[in-house]
């Protein structure tokens, strides 16, 4: 490596070529793995029932929509009679029902706990955004008494175990009235994200300079003025990645979810796993509904690659 | 826009005299921006916990909240504190933070050390790479629960193709003593990736001059890894360590789907002692009492790795 240094000062700190390849075997090795996982989870979505648990595992299958139909609807077993006394069926779900002996009866919980899912996780990233922002700029522009404090203390409610929020939380619940209910779930979440939603937007607003409220202000703007029509719109961009991340955690959190919801605002997350067939877990449907969950998250990692990494830190990493 | 703002400003009138022109104060603007924030935080997280600390000190049980409440002072702190039984899920709390933050940070160096090279397309790798991190935990945990069967799982099959053990003579999450492996497998999977992000922002924050400096000097690559990389990116590595030593402190919802603590109570970390007891076994006094006890610890912790990371970071 040191050989190289002769060349240009440039040079010096660029990686040789044999180092790159090797690197990038490696990477690529390791990404190809650590996808395995999902892939299997999109593979088994579209396996049919005896298919998902044959051994050794299948790799080339028939693919089936048995998965889905399963997902999003309920079925009873009827007896061979009563299946050829009905009308021919309406569907491809209906028909692979009836292959089986069964017919199906409704439809399941998943579309509804999959919109509990999408009203909790807005609800609660719209309120603590909107919170976190106002907060932010405060925390960035005035002298605020015990500022380093406050903001301490903002942070460290985040750090409270949710098992042991949860138990005063159940009982304040029960007492008010909020317990199973999409309102408390929505102000839950936002009180756990808002500790995040002002510590990334106060970075985010610290970086734009002062001078373009305060001219506003010169021109007869109000303070007020000013933060609505130059500062919001300078950190948008900010506004909207952090709103992706309050999202995402409120989309995937379990917890709280397993632990104070059980039917009316039960999300997704807890839903998931008590997907059961006739005899046990019903591993094709489960993978459905494991995929449908996760396209949303997929899509906005791709969106948020640049702001991910100071997303994760809290804002203590800019790049 | 900015240069029209820009002129404005050089002959503005000194900041002090353009405030308070219209509108509210800066003060009360302040406290009228922070205050709904604090409020929700006091609801919701501060109010509870204080209600946590009172119930530490009674007999209630959630399920009966109308037998009379008695005090039973600081009973449950000292039987806590001094119960055998306690150390089992605090033994398990650690064996699982140990090794996953151990091989996370090695694993997740050792990538951002790699992807660093800036071969070509490694952006596109870096975000395939990304993925399991921003995934639900317990939804992907769940199915990882199916991959580990031991007659129809993918993972047993893989193991088996390579090593030729026989697929169906172990069980990841049935054994004593592979099941504790079985979620630090699921959690380093899932978790690397946050480590090797933050180790890459370190190394791509150490200037080029420094090793071009290193360089006219003729020091070794190798000397150059320990003593220009290495110490400049400890600060990165410790901030990932805090942000992981925290979450997986409060590790709940992966062992919750993959064993419930089981079997017997091997894998049964904090939080899942925390869930038995508050709503299995509705002791919620005694439950309240190790709440506190853990909120202290993370606290305690978090707080004496704050100050030994700035010392590091000052250094």
């Amino acid at each position: 490596m040191s050989n190289k240094g002769l060349s240009t000062a440039h040079s010096v700190v660029e990686p040789t070529l044999g180092s790159k390849r090797f690197a990038m075997v490696i990477v690529v090795l390791y990404a190809v793995i650590t996808l395995v996982p999902l892939v299997w989870i999109a593979l088994t979505a579209i396996k049919s029932p005896p298919d998902s648990i044959s051994y050794p595992p299948k790799v080339l299958f028939t693919p089936s929509i048995e998965g889905f139909c399963n997902l999003f609807t309920t079925r009873s077993r009827q007896t061979e009679e009563y299946i050829r006394s009905l009308p021919p069926p309406a569907d491809a779900c209906e028909r692979a029902a009836r292959a089986n002996s069964m017919v199906i009866v409704s439809r399941s919980n998943y579309l509804p706990r999959f919109l509990n899912s999408l009203i909790i996780a807005f609800g609660s990233t719209a309120l603590s955004v909107g919170l976190g922002v106002m907060a932010a700029y405060a925390f960035s522009r005035f002298k605020v008494p015990g500022k380093d404090d406050l903001m301490f203390f903002i942070l460290s409610t985040r750090m409270m175990p949710p098992i042991a929020v949860a138990i005063p939380i159940y009982l304040m619940y029960r007492e008010l009235g909020l317990s199973d209910t999409k309102l408390g779930m929505i102000l839950l979440y936002s009180a756990v994200n808002v500790s995040l939603a002002v510590w990334l937007l106060k970075g985010f607003i610290d970086e734009i300079p002062r001078e373009y409220e305060e001219a506003a202000m010169v021109d007869g703007y109000t303070r007020l003025q000013a933060f609505r029509q130059v500062v919001l719109p300078q950190a948008a961009t900010g506004i909207v990645a952090t709103a992706i991340f309050c999202l995402i955690f409120a989309w995937n959190e379990y917890a709280f979810a397993v632990l104070l919801t059980s039917g009316e605002a039960q999300t997704a997350p807890p839903f998931i796993p008590i997907i059961i067939g006739e005899g046990g877990q019903d591993w094709p449907a489960v993978a459905a509904g494991t995929m449908l969950f996760l396209i949303p998250i997929l899509v906005f990692t791709v969106l948020l690659r640049k702001h991910l990494l100071r997303g994760i830190t809290f804002g203590a990493v800019r790049k | 826009m900015n240069d029209r703002l820009g002129a404005r400003l050089a002959q503005s009138t000194p900041a002090p005299l353009a405030r308070h022109v219209r509108g509210l104060s800066d003060r009360t603007i302040a406290w009228l921006f922070i205050a709904p924030t604090m409020v929700l935080l006091l609801a919701i997280n501060i109010f509870p916990l204080i209600w946590t600390i009172r119930l530490s000190f009674t007999n209630f049980r959630a399920n009966r909240p109308n037998a009379e409440l008695v005090g039973v002072g600081i009973d449950h702190y000292v039987s806590i504190l001094s119960d055998p039984d306690v150390w089992g899920p605090m033994q398990a709390t650690a064996h699982f933070l140990f090794w996953t933050i151990t091989l996370q940070t090695l694993i997740g160096f050792s990538l951002a050390y790699l992807i660093d090279r800036k071969f070509r397309g490694h952006g596109f790798w870096t975000t395939l790479i990304l993925i399991p991190m921003m995934l639900s935990p317990a939804v992907v945990g769940n199915f990882w629960a199916f991959i580990y069967q031991p007659q129809i799982g993918l993972f047993n099959y893989v193991v088996s193709f390579f090593t030729g053990i026989p697929p169906s003579s172990f069980e990841m999450l049935g054994s004593v003593k592979l099941a504790p492996w079985s979620i630090i497998i699921v959690d380093t999977w899932m978790w690397t990736p946050y480590v090797m992000l933050i180790c890459l922002a370190g190394l791509r924050s150490i200037p080029d001059y420094i090793y071009e400096a290193a360089e006219v000097d003729r020091a070794s690559a190798w000397r150059q890894f320990w003593s220009i990389t290495l110490p400049m990116v400890l600060p990165f590595v410790m901030l990932a360590v805090l942000f992981r030593g925290i979450e997986n402190f409060k590790m709940f919802d992966l062992v919750n789907l993959l064993t419930n603590g089981g079997p017997g109570s091997t894998t049964e970390v904090v939080s899942i002692t925390l869930k038995r007891e508050a709503f299995e076994k509705w002791r919620t006094g005694y439950s309240s009492a190790l709440a506190i006890i853990l909120f202290v610890a993370v606290f305690g912790l978090a707080n004496i790795y704050v100050k030994a990371l700035n010392a590091v970071k000052n250094r």
